[in-house]
């Protein structure tokens, strides 16, 4: 069975939590229930006017109880990082290929399921808080099959020593499976840290994974995240991110798309107090018949609160990809600043992009700026750089490169920047013979 | 070195070049003059092989091989190297990173390996205080913002890290103030050698006395009408082109 019955017909098969608190048990089916009502989204949803899901309504998956997958495979696919590493195969937590040493101090990295399972109290206060089951179809769709996830909690004015890595794995299987996993991160007052959200697949894994993630950036906080979708180019992603930011918080996003054949991001952050500073820093590229939609929404709630944004598209072949970014202002939320820029190159005649930046400005005292391109490879600076030597798919590719340059020169974390520059940019030098270069010059 | 035969080109189904011959040896300074629209940067284009010219008729060798069959980057790699009238900008492109990138393209194709960081950094600063340019060039997006005399200085920059066997300079003194004139002309001096060549196209001695060239080739409506040694570029200045075309009707 397939469409919305087919999905609520797995409820069933969804593995219990021990002794399921009746909170989530009620929230279940809640999710259950909205899902049912409202059912997936068409295009007369505004919000999914680009973004056709059939071919997910359409699928039946199942669902998987086990993580067991190769350590030297998942070694090669995974990025070589030093950081506290949490893996989950298909949803499913993997104690055994994740690694947690070394973690000390007022920090705890666990699966929501032990969470759940040690003090569920301690969970309910954020699980769901942003992200409620009306939000969207898909998640109401995880609200309903809650079981896992990851929750990550940084305690006050702890600067956590390496980056949190929550690496999700789906696997190729004869039938596809689906994982609603769920991510909160409590970012504690004073404190700094990196998570990584990764997302990746063994070539031709057709699932869907619908992650909703909830990020609570406390008082004078600083968060850098990552989340890196490099998944097969059939499986599906749709995901949910969700900011809340206190006063004097720094978040700084980094939504980066590469895989998947419908990926589908929604990020949505409130700026609840003064001088909250929101970064959201988005590339997405597209090739075959690959769909990427990004909608984005900042919501500046209270005065001087400060937003900046970048979103990056490239696009070839049949790809499409769509932006739909949002700055909302509320009224009496004076001397808010904020910047919104999306720019996209087409690299073949049949990619396509559909963009929509959104003002919504209630208050009077403010500086708010958006813009929108959308463009080709320059063809006279791709023969300057033939007439110097440089092959063609070099020049193309280091000036697809620059394209990407603005949002790629602020990734902090050479290995994700060394991914991305990779896929988008195809053969090309090493990135380190040019960092070899920039400290020579500089010696 | 180069020889250019009976070689007609046109854009867009106009033919501009009817008809050239050229033949430049190895060492030689040529410098080729001509009116507005004569077809002087349609030669350049079609020698580096910009592929919005055909090429109806004719050949071209280049050191022994059918250029016209070469790949634009191949004509690169090969040594023969354009200075662009008109520079391009490249954003977001390092000129540090395009240097090294084609001086190792030039070297991949002569089966050498990559040239090491350290010994890059110290030739391209070597060859930037030769062209009076200051370091931050190197980081600065190639010809970004750049002034029109300082996009010319890039172009010969270029052209001293790669060392070309035959530089075609269109118009490199276009735009240049007298102290860039000066360095920009001792930059070209400095590849003049036995065994590389040099073609270049101005409308004015002034760049003639700076480099002294060996041929002057008079272009006309697609055709060299006239060629001699460098005082022919003197009597244009004094007589402009009329009396050629005079000249060759009667
Ligand atoms: N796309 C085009 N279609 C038709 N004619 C063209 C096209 N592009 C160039 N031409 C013509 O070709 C002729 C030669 O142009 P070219 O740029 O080679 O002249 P030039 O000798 O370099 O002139 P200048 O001294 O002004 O630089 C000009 O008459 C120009 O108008
Ligand atoms: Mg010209």
């Amino acid at each position: 069975m397939t469409g919305v019955q087919g999905f609520l017909d797995q409820l069933g098969a969804r593995k219990q939590l021990d002794a399921e608190p009746s909170w989530i048990a009620a929230r279940r089916q809640a999710g259950a229930a909205r899902f049912e009502a409202v059912g997936f989204p068409n295009r007369k949803n505004e919000e999914w006017k680009y973004t056709d899901v059939s071919a997910i309504a359409k699928q039946q998956f199942a669902l998987t109880d086990n993580a067991d997958f190769d350590r030297a495979q998942l070694d090669a696919m995974m990025l070589e990082i030093d950081a506290y590493r949490m893996v989950f195969v298909d949803g499913v937590f993997s104690a055994e290929l994740s690694s947690l040493e070394g973690l000390e101090g007022d920090v705890s990295v666990e699966p929501l399921s032990q969470a759940l399972a040690s003090n569920h109290e301690a969970v309910g206060g954020a699980l769901g808080r942003l992200n409620n089951v009306d939000f969207s179809a898909f998640s109401a769709l995880n609200a309903a099959f809650t079981a896992e996830g990851a929750i990550v909690r940084i305690g006050r004015r702890v600067a956590l020593d390496k980056p949190v890595y929550l690496l999700f794995v789906s696997r190729k299987q004869d039938a596809p499976v689906m994982t609603h996993p769920r991510v909160i991160i409590e970012a504690g007052s004073q404190s700094e840290a990196t998570i990584i959200e990764h997302y990746i697949g063994e070539e031709g894994a057709a699932n869907l994974t619908n992650v909703v993630s909830e990020l609570f950036v406390e008082k004078a906080a600083h968060l850098v995240h990552y989340k890196l979708q490099e998944a097969s180019t059939q499986e599906f992603h749709i995901a949910s991110v969700h900011i809340e930011q206190a006063r004097d918080s720094h978040y700084r996003s980094f939504n980066l798309n590469l895989g998947g054949s419908i990926a589908r991001n929604d990020l949505v952050a409130e700026l609840n107090d003064e001088n909250a500073v929101c970064d959201y820093y988005g590339l997405f590229f597209g090739r075959g018949r690959q769909h990427m939609d990004n909608h984005t929404k900042v919501h500046h709630n209270a005065p001087r609160t400060y937003s900046n944004e970048n979103y990056k598209g490239i696009l070839d072949d049949r790809a499409r990809g769509v932006f739909n970014g949002l700055v909302h202002i509320k009224r009496d939320a004076q001397q808010v600043r904020g910047y919104q820029n999306n720019a996209n190159l087409l690299l073949s005649d049949r990619a396509e992009i559909d963009t929509k930046p959104e003002l919504l400005i209630y208050a009077d005292d403010v500086l708010c700026s958006h813009g929108t391109t959308t463009g080709q490879l320059d063809e006279r600076a791709v023969f300057a750089m033939r007439a110097r030597g440089l092959d063609e798919a070099m020049a193309r590719g280091l000036l697809t490169l620059a394209f990407a340059g603005e949002v790629l020169d602020s990734v902090n974390e050479p290995n994700i920047a060394l991914r991305v520059e990779r896929a988008v940019a195809g053969k090309l030098p090493d990135r380190f013979n040019l960092q070899d270069l920039v400290e020579a010059q500089d010696a | 070195m180069l020889e250019i035969k009976d070689l007609h080109a046109s854009i867009d189904g106009t033919e501009i070049l009817k008809g050239i011959n050229l033949t430049i040896n190895p060492g030689e300074v040529h410098a080729i003059m001509g009116p507005n629209g004569a077809g002087k940067s349609t030669l350049s284009a079609v020698l580096a092989g910009n592929e919005g010219y055909e090429v109806t008729q004719g050949t071209i060798t280049f050191e022994g091989e059918d250029l016209l069959e070469m790949a634009v980057e191949d004509r690169a790699r090969a040594g023969l190297l354009m200075g662009f009238q008109y520079p391009v900008e490249i954003p977001g492109v390092k000129n540090v990173y395009l240097l090294k990138a084609a001086l190792n393209a030039q070297r991949e194709a002569r089966g050498e390996g990559e040239i090491p960081a350290p010994e890059f950094m110290k030739l391209v600063r070597e060859k930037l205080a030769y062209m009076k340019m200051d370091n931050s060039f190197l980081q600065r997006a190639v010809n970004e913002g750049f002034s029109g005399g300082e996009k010319k200085r890039n172009e010969i920059l270029q052209m001293l890290v790669l060392q070309p066997k035959l530089a075609l300079l269109d118009e490199i003194d276009s735009g240049l103030d007298i102290d860039a004139m000066k360095v920009v002309s001792q930059g070209v001096n400095s590849l003049r050698s036995e065994d590389r060549s040099i073609l270049m196209v101005t409308h004015y001695q002034r760049l003639l006395n700076h480099i002294e060239p060996d041929v002057v080739h008079i272009l006309m409506d697609g055709r060299v009408v006239k060629s001699g040694d460098k005082t022919l570029a003197t009597e244009v200045e004094d007589r402009g082109y009329d009396w050629l075309t005079e000249g060759s009707v009667a």
